[in-house]
């Protein structure tokens, strides 16, 4: 573990972050340990945003950290790329029929996948049959529903719908969120929870598979 | 009461109430019902009354629309760009039965048909890109590279010239091989400059041009026509006069996009101050493109990219606000009256845009989601306030509940004056029942 690492990350010095990443790949520490390190700072992170002590820019360049070490680490790693991290749960996600808005959607995808969900992200303009079909095949805990405008409403309570008359509601729990949605919305849409931000979806997803 | 000839030489406050008064008296718009006139005067008062702070005779209401017409009139938001008729009928049937104190402009609606031909690329449009019955939305993308902040510095126009645009609108592509417009100097040099105008693919995008000015033009007419059908049928005053953006927003909505923009806040932060500097001045003339003398004297501003969460307070007091403050002090300068309608919320912003260089009674902010108690507690006596009242309300809520948000809300804001009642999201979907209540319940509330 390096603790310089996890400061450089969370302290947002993208640059100084990444050329130490690459000093240490070179002086032969364990490339996965790196991966290790990019995980914890971002746990800080996410725990600072919920906290509201760093905000959506930071998740960003949080990202964009991981992925540049991440594409040094991995041409370093040994064919089968070392033991997968276990899962905490399946969620599917993605933003609803008529809605085009993805930016929101892909910070709550990653921050879902860095906390340790397996995310299957259909997009957006999503229609309600497709979330059917993934929910059947993928066999998620948890179904994300984004949408930024109030024409999401409704294809949100469609798609929630969809889910009842495949057989399929009882089997998941719904999350709802983005920008002009809330708890009276989620009432509307029959979803379980609506989460105002990417940490409260990760802190809905946890509590509903039971992981601490 | 036409613009006083000494006006250049008055102060902004008695520009602003010159203004004001133009609105007020319908300077350039004739009624024929007494009646209608009447209720435009008494409106547009109880505005003028709140914009500056005073306590209205009742406090006025209005409802931001998005696409709430047209689904109400049992049409598809395809049909409020591409049917001009349509957008007629709509926005005079919803404003008719629904009766707030504002007229919403028909202005919103643009031609469909003028934004295929240029092939715009920032926003999806009912049919293109997005569903027929969906609103526009933006498809945001990089069309300014991080690496081009210098090209636009050094000469902006230019840059949109034979950058921005030939990327923003496929019909303008060839235009990035159209040399600088400040080469055109010198008798010797004069038809060389010309020579790519006659080169028929760069030709085209002239014809292109043209059809596009002709459409936008008939178009023009017709919602100018609409407009004053319901402002003098019914005696709404149009509240919204200009319109302009905050110089963050701009770089980040129309050029870098809204992640890349928040990468450049780490990267590239001396670059992002000298783009916002740079336009300043744009931004500052940019109303006057749709205000005219008589007209709302307000500037609207759609706030984006400097929402809670999307920054953190220091990089908005950094980065975002004093170039919009720059912006608005030269509108208040002139006597116009910014209209900040704060997208999202500013629950962490209302000590830092409370800016005491900012004149009192010389702004309005208009709020989505901010909490108003807060906004009160924070605006009342330096600036005219009013939003957030759900907009999920009035789609997913009872009749009961619309009321009684609406009570709470007045209860809780509107004594002191200075404020009036709007829903906080722009509308696209609504009960009706919903929206009369809304309507109902504050202009009986006393």
């Amino acid at each position: 573990m390096s603790q310089e690492l996890i400061d450089l990350v969370v302290d947002m010095r993208e640059e100084e972050a990444v050329k130490l990443a690459e000093k240490l790949l070179d002086e032969g520490v364990e490339p996965l340990s790196l991966l290790d390190d990019c995980r914890t700072a971002l746990g800080i992170i996410g725990d600072r945003f919920a906290a509201g002590e760093c905000f959506v820019p930071e998740l960003i360049l949080a990202g964009e950290m991981l992925r540049q070490i991440g594409a040094m680490v991995k041409p370093r790693l040994a064919a089968g790329g070392g033991e997968e991290q276990k899962k905490l749960g399946r969620i599917v996600f993605g933003t609803v029929e008529g809605d085009i808005h993805d930016i929101a959607k892909d910070i709550v995808v990653f921050m879902l996948d860095i906390n340790g969900f397996d995310v299957m992200d259909l997009g957006v303009d999503v229609p309600a049959a497709r979330f059917v079909e993934a929910v059947k095949e993928f066999k998620p805990q948890v179904v994300g529903l984004s949408g930024f405008l109030t024409l999401a409403y409704d294809p949100m309570k469609n798609t929630v719908q969809a889910l009842v008359d495949a057989g399929l509601r009882d089997s998941v729990k719904v999350m709802i969120g983005g920008g002009q949605m809330d708890d009276q919305v989620a009432a509307y849409a029959k979803a379980d929870a609506y989460g105002k931000d990417a940490m409260a979806a990760v802190n809905l997803s946890k509590g509903w598979v039971g992981a601490k | 009461m036409p613009k006083p000839e000494n006006f250049e030489s008055l102060t902004p406050d008695q520009k602003r109430q010159a203004r004001l008064d133009a609105w007020i008296n319908h300077e350039g718009i004739e009624f024929t019902d007494p009646g209608a006139e009447n209720s435009y005067r008494e409106r547009a008062r109880l505005f003028a009354d709140v914009f500056q702070l005073k306590k209205p005779a009742r406090v006025p209401v209005a409802i931001s629309t998005g696409f709430a017409p047209f689904h109400y009139a049992g049409y598809s938001c395809r049909d409020a760009m591409y049917d001009a008729d349509k957008l007629g009928l709509a926005m005079k049937k919803f404003h008719a039965d629904f009766m707030p104190d504002a007229a919403a402009s028909s202005g919103l609606y643009v031609p469909g048909q003028v934004l295929e031909l240029l092939d715009y690329k920032l926003y999806h449009w009912p049919g293109h890109g997005v569903p027929e019955n969906t609103s526009y939305q933006c498809a945001e993308a990089e069309f300014m590279k991080a690496e081009e902040y210098g090209a636009y510095l050094a000469d902006p126009s230019d840059y949109f010239i034979r950058t921005y645009l030939p990327r923003v609108m496929g019909a303008l592509e060839p235009w990035k091989e159209l040399p600088p417009f400040t080469n055109l100097l010198e008798l010797p040099f004069i038809p060389w400059g010309m020579l790519p105008f006659g080169l028929p693919h760069i030709q085209e995008t002239f014809k292109k041009l043209m059809k596009a000015g002709e459409l936008s033009l008939q178009w023009a007419g017709r919602v100018a026509e609409i407009d004053r059908g319901v402002i003098t049928g019914l005696g709404l005053p149009k509240y919204q006069g200009g319109f302009s953006k905050a110089p963050f927003d701009v770089i980040g909505d129309t050029m870098r996009g809204t992640r890349a923009m928040m990468l450049d806040t780490f990267r590239k932060k001396k670059e992002i101050v000298a783009a916002c500097d740079r336009i300043v001045p744009f931004m500052a003339r940019m109303p006057y493109g749709a205000y005219q003398w008589g007209g709302a004297p307000t500037a609207f501003f759609p706030l984006h990219k400097g929402a809670d969460g999307f920054m953190s307070p220091k990089v908005f007091q950094e980065l975002y606000w004093p170039s919009l403050k720059a912006v608005l002090l030269e509108l208040i300068r002139d006597g116009m009256i910014p209209f900040l309608f704060v997208e999202g919320s500013y629950n962490q912003r209302l000590d830092l845009i409370t800016d005491p260089d900012i004149p009192a009674g010389s702004t309005i902010w208009y709020f989505d989601k901010t909490d108003m108690k807060e906004v009160k507690k924070h605006l009342q006596g330096w600036a005219c306030f009013s939003g957030n009242f759900p907009s999920s309300l009035l789609k997913t809520g009872t009749v009961a509940q619309v009321k009684e948000h609406c009570r709470q809300l007045l209860d809780d804001l509107a004594g002191d004056g200075g404020y009036y009642m709007v829903n906080g999201a722009v509308l696209d979907e609504m009960n009706p029942d919903n929206l009369h209540a809304y309507v109902e319940t504050v202009k009986t509330h006393r």
